[in-house]
Formats: structure tokens, C-alpha cells, sequence
């Protein structure tokens, strides 16, 4: 054991397949944990309504890009074509929603994808290059085959001895401490 | 919690049931194994070959760009009438290559086809690099390469701003969005497997650099939960972007009054090619490589016969174009066009014509065999004969409309030079150099998505831990 009171970050279950983790993180859904999480190498199907989770914010970002595109496609059209420098194209009017809207539609798409990518980087909070996880010995497996239940300290509901005892007896094929 | 009264459902019939998506029972590990492998062994000799060979067509690219910018657009065969040549060509075949890339990421997704996601990785780098090849002909095909700034939405030198009427212009928005959006959905793809690759990193150059572009990826479900929502909604833009990207660049023929060109059909029938030469060019790199690298059991047989299917079934459509093309010229009594389709069939470039129909036409249509589409060489040749027959497909629509439009005084004949030549088969090194480079240092297969679609990874599944009688208790 180290000299120095290393805090303790959590509790980490290691399973290994996905219907024992399901069954597991249900039973901890119920029990009513809220700072506690799944971790595997693939969105496992189901897992979700598992955790009690509730629908994901992304669209709100991407919607926000989509229109944020949108307008400004058919702004810049308007004041660059019709404003600031007025072109006569084949007597046509100066601007129309017609033609201008391919690169709207474009400019659309591009910061929707924008919104949506940094929308979840920003709802993931990554990234995040230093975590208590990434340093546990055997996380590494959690991108490989292998599937972990992590419980934080922090949790209201987290009693250093019935919580371990209860992850052990979720099926798990091994319960550790994970140092802060 | 009572469990669901147990059903008897009889296991189907042999013919019915499907070839597993990863063959022999590969456990989880295994594909992370298999994938990787190819960045952790001593580099083959075949990859030092492929790569000598690509890097130096690719300096001959540029040897062949900075000859064009430095002499003058004389160098290529261009000139009145044909005014757009090789050029433009091969920056609609290399775009539309690209368009098989989106469509396995994007709208097999939409569609719920599993077995995209062998392939998916590998077409959405394809898709960036033929994007990148194509996007240099635009620029470089304008003569006076210097004013090529003037595309972009800033005031010009006369402070005039450009002219968003024209598709040429609605070609920058598109060309340039589905750059970006490839980009961000490849890397976003990326991140997992990153991940993957960071806790494997036995160096630890490799584990920082991994490690810096995974992000902190920890395999968190309630990270997975925004990632498969922005994956649904990337998917989603990107469908619609890829239906426009192509039937923008077809505008850029369909808005001029040349017969051959003036056809409403344009849109619709360019996309379905884009996606048939792209799918042909997946089959053509993904044979060699799943021999070359060990993935036989993750690209498997089956994945092949899929491919060869969404061929056929573009390949047809592309088809029955040309059939509607040349049966409204006819109908339509109008003798510019008529004399313009007759032109493409029995003109100077008659046998662009045919070659364009035997590769595009004729020869997919083996694809309904089932012993055509499980043999991969023969799939392999197909597969390069239905690019050689697109590019043809290009080339008789700019070429022959070009060469014998409405004034028989306007009338001309294009031959490519050298240069132009040279230009095009560097863009294949440049391709090809970015295409290796990301086979050795990148997982060419999406691991975490392959491991989703395993039935070791579902719950519900005797293979994932599923108990008789359901998952609940």
C-alpha cells in the first residue's frame, strides 16, 4: 500500500459480455446511483434504457448549425449579388431563393455537421486527455473485449463496503479500487 | 419479473440463413487484432513497392502542374471548341469515386445495413483522397491559375463579388462542404478505434499521437449515447449532401444550351454513376487488400456479392439513361439533338461510345450470376473495367457535345497531350500514396463498429450472454 492517502475515484466491474453488463447496470439503475457509468468497446443495444439514460442533446446543436447555415448562405447571396455589387445575370433579378439556394443548402449541411461534431465532443466533455480510468491497469480492455461498471466515490448513494459488495455480486469477474 | 412465455420459432431453412457478417465465430479481440496488426507488423516489401511507385507518380503530378501554371493552358490539348477536356473529365470520375464513400457511411446506415461497416472505413478515406484529386482540377483547369482565389466568396479585384447564379460557382459550396463533411465523419468514426490503437501503443510516440487524436475516448455509454446520435445525424446530412454534390457538378453541363448536355436527366442519372464507379472502385481496393492484410474473415465473400449487387443495380441505372437519352432525342424531333446522340454512336469518338456501353452496359449485368460474383478475380476485373468505363461515360459526354455542337463551322476534334496525360495518371499516385499511408498508420477497418454487429456483442444473444427466456432475470 502507497504512504500518500491516494483518493480513491471509484469502484470499477469488470464483465465480460455485454448481457451480464446489461443486466448489471439495470440492477444499478434501480438502485437509484447517479455518478456511475458503462464502458465498452461498442455502443451495446439496449444499454441506454439499461442506464435509465435520457435521449441524447445532439440534435439541438446540429439544428442550431443547420439554421445558422441556412441564413447565412442566403444572406451572403443577397447582399454580395443584389446589395453591395448588383450583377445582371441574363436580365434576371438581382437575387432569387431559387438559384441561391444550392449554396445555402450547402452551407446548411456544412454547419449542421459542425454542430453536430462539436456538439457532442462538447456534451462528451472531450477531450479529456487525463482520467483516473485511463491510468487503471486493466481499462485498457475496455476498448478490446471487455466490459467495465464504474462507480465514483463521489456517488450519494456509494457506501465503501455494500457497493463493492453489491458489483460483486452482479456477475462481475472482478471488482478493484480505481486510484484518483 | 416473469419472463415472456417461451415461444417455438423453427430455425429457417438452410438457403435462408445468412452467412455470418464475421466469419469463423471471431471472438471480440480478434478484430481488434486483425485490424491492428496491419500498423504493428515491419512494414511489408509490397507496401514499400506500392509506395515508391505512388509518391513518384505523385511528384510527377506536380512536375506536370507547375510545367501547366508556369507555360500557359497550352500544353494541354484544349482549345476551341473543346474547350474542357481531360481536365474536366477526370474531375467528375474522380468525384464521383468518391460518392461510394458517403453512400456505404451515410445511407447504408439510414438503411440499417450492417454489413457496411467491413467497408466503411476504408471507402470514407477513399471518398477524402478522390475528393482531394479531384478538387485540383478545378483550380488548375482555369488558365489563369492565379486568379483561382476569385471562386471564393470575397470581393475580387474590382471588388466585384462572384456570380452565385452559376453552378460553377454552386460547385465550390458543394465540392468544398463534402470535402469537410467526409472529413468530419471519417474522423469522427475514427475516435473509437483511435482509442483502440492508443491502449495497444507500445511506443509512446504512438501512444501520444493516438492518444491526442482519440481524444479521451474511455468507451463511456453515456458517451456512446451522443456519439451514436451525432453518427445518426451526420449520416443523415451527408444523404442529401451526396445526392446534391453530384447533381450540382451535373448542373455545371445541364444549365448550358449544348445538346447532349440540356437534359433535365442529368441530376439523377450522374448520382447513380457516381455511386456505380465508386462501388467499383471499393471492389477494386478492398479485393487485393483483404488478401494483402488477413481480413478475409471481416471483408468476407458475402460483403463482395453485396457490393456486386448495389453495382449491378446502379450499373442498370446508369443503363436505362442512356437508353432515355437517346430515346427523347428521337422523340423530341429536335435535330440538334438527335444528330448529337447519332454523333456519340457513330461520330469521331465512336468508340468512346462503345467502350462506355460495353463496360457500363453490358459486362455488369454478369453481376445477376451468383458464380460471377463470389469469384474475386473476376470481380476484380469487372470492378476496374466499370472505372474505365465511366471515365469513357465523361468523356463522350464533355468531349463528343464539345467537338460537334450547333455551328458545323464551330466543329473540332480534342486530343490530350502528354501533359495532360502525365497530369492524370499522377493524380492515381497522389491517391494512392494517401490511400497507403492510411493502411499503415490508420485502422482500415472500423473496429468498433465490426464488433457491434458480431452476435458476441449482443446481449440479446445466446453468443453475448443471453439467458433462456429473454435478458430480464
Amino acid at each position: 500500500m502507497s504512504q500518500s492517502a491516494s483518493k480513491v475515484y471509484g469502484l470499477i466491474a469488470e464483465f465480460d459480455n455485454p448481457a451480464a453488463t446489461m443486466r448489471a447496470a439495470e440492477r444499478l439503475r434501480d438502485e437509484g446511483f447517479q455518478r456511475w457509468d458503462v464502458f465498452s468497446p461498442y455502443p451495446v443495444h439496449g444499454m441506454d434504457q439499461a442506464m435509465g439514460l435520457k435521449n441524447s442533446k445532439v440534435g439541438w446543436f446540429s439544428f442550431l448549425g443547420g439554421v445558422t447555415g441556412y441564413t447565412t448562405g442566403m444572406l451572403m447571396i443577397w447582399w454580395m449579388n443584389a446589395v453591395d455589387y448588383p450583377i445582371v445575370v441574363g436580365g434576371k433579378p438581382f437575387f432569387s431563393p431559387f438559384s441561391a439556394f444550392p449554396p445555402s443548402y450547402e452551407l446548411t449541411i456544412l454547419f449542421g455537421a459542425f454542430g453536430t461534431l462539436f456538439g457532442m465532443l462538447f456534451l462528451n466533455r472531450l477531450p479529456r486527455l487525463h482520467h483516473p480510468l485511463l491510468k487503471h491497469r486493466r481499462f485498457a480492455l475496455a476498448s478490446h473485449d471487455r466490459f467495465f461498471i464504474v462507480i465514483e466515490t463521489a456517488d450519494p448513494k456509494y457506501q465503501p463496503e455494500t457497493t463493492r459488495q453489491l458489483l460483486e455480486s452482479l456477475g462481475s469477474t472482478r471488482v478493484e479500487p480505481v486510484e484518483e | 419479473m416473469q419472463a415472456a412465455a417461451k415461444v417455438d420459432v423453427p430455425a429457417p431453412p438452410p438457403e435462408l440463413v445468412r452467412a455470418p457478417l464475421v466469419a469463423n465465430q471471431r471472438p471480440l479481440g480478434w478484430i481488434s487484432d486483425a485490424v491492428a496488426r496491419i500498423s504493428e507488423i515491419k512494414t511489408p516489401t509490397w507496401w514499400w513497392l506500392a509506395f515508391g511507385i505512388s509518391f513518384t507518380m505523385m511528384l510527377v503530378c506536380f512536375a506536370m502542374i507547375v510545367y501547366l501554371m508556369s507555360t500557359g493552358v497550352g500544353v494541354w490539348g484544349l482549345g476551341h471548341p473543346v474547350m474542357w477536356g481531360w481536365a474536366i473529365v477526370n474531375f467528375v470520375w474522380w468525384i464521383g469515386i468518391g460518392h461510394a464513400g458517403t453512400l456505404i457511411s451515410a445511407i447504408l446506415f439510414l438503411l440499417r445495413q450492417r454489413w457496411r461497416t467491413a467497408v466503411n472505413r476504408a471507402a470514407e478515406a477513399m471518398t477524402i483522397f478522390a475528393v482531394m484529386c479531384a478538387g485540383i482540377f478545378p483550380v488548375i483547369h482555369i488558365g489563369r491559375i492565379w486568379l483561382a482565389w476569385w471562386l471564393f466568396p470575397i470581393p475580387n479585384a474590382n471588388n466585384i463579388w462572384p456570380q452565385f447564379r452559376s453552378p460553377l460557382m454552386w460547385d465550390v459550396f458543394a465540392v468544398s462542404t463534402y470535402f469537410t463533411v467526409s472529413v468530419l465523419f471519417w474522423y469522427m468514426g475514427l475516435i473509437p478505434d483511435l482509442a483502440v490503437y492508443r491502449d495497444r501503443a507500445r511506443t509512446r510516440i504512438r501512444k501520444f499521437f493516438y492518444g491526442l487524436f482519440a481524444l479521451g475516448w474511455t468507451g463511456s455509454n453515456r458517451h456512446w449515447s451522443n456519439y451514436e446520435k451525432a453518427y445518426l445525424i451526420l449520416a443523415g446530412l451527408s444523404t442529401p449532401l451526396v445526392l446534391s454534390v453530384h447533381s450540382i457538378v451535373s448542373l455545371d453541363f445541364a444549365v448550358s444550351q449544348l445538346p447532349g448536355w440540356h437534359t433535365t436527366i442529368f441530376p439523377p442519372y450522374f448520382v447513380a454513376g457516381a455511386i456505380f464507379s465508386g462501388f467499383g472502385m471499393v471492389l477494386t481496393l478492398l479485393i487485393p487488400i483483404r488478401k494483402l492484410c488477413g481480413l478475409e474473415d471481416i471483408i468476407t465473400v458475402r460483403h463482395v456479392d453485396l457490393m456486386c449487387k448495389v453495382t449491378l443495380a446502379t450499373g442498370s441505372i446508369v443503363g436505362y439513361a442512356y437508353g432515355m437519352e437517346v430515346f427523347i432525342a428521337w422523340y423530341s424531333g429536335n435535330p440538334y439533338e438527335r444528330f448529337a446522340f447519332w454523333n456519340r454512336a457513330f461520330g469521331p469518338y465512336w468508340w468512346a461510345y462503345w467502350i462506355m456501353i460495353a463496360c457500363n452496359v453490358v459486362l455488369p449485368q454478369l453481376f445477376w450470376f451468383r458464380k460471377v460474383r463470389q469469384n474475386l478475380i473476376w470481380v476484380w476485373v469487372l470492378s476496374v473495367l466499370v472505372n474505365v468505363g465511366m471515365w469513357f461515360e465523361r468523356f463522350v459526354i464533355v468531349v463528343t457535345t464539345l467537338a460537334r455542337e450547333f455551328l458545323p463551322a464551330n466543329w473540332g476534334f480534342y486530343t490530350p497531350t502528354w501533359v495532360d496525360i502525365c497530369t492524370y495518371l499522377g493524380t492515381f499516385g497522389l491517391f494512392f500514396t494517401f490511400f497507403l499511408l492510411f493502411m499503415r498508420f490508420l485502422p482500415v477497418i472500423a473496429i468498433a463498429e465490426v464488433k457491434g454487429v458480431t452476435p458476441q456483442a449482443d446481449p440479446h444473444h445466446p453468443l453475448g450472454g443471453a439467458r433462456e427466456g429473454g435478458h430480464h432475470g
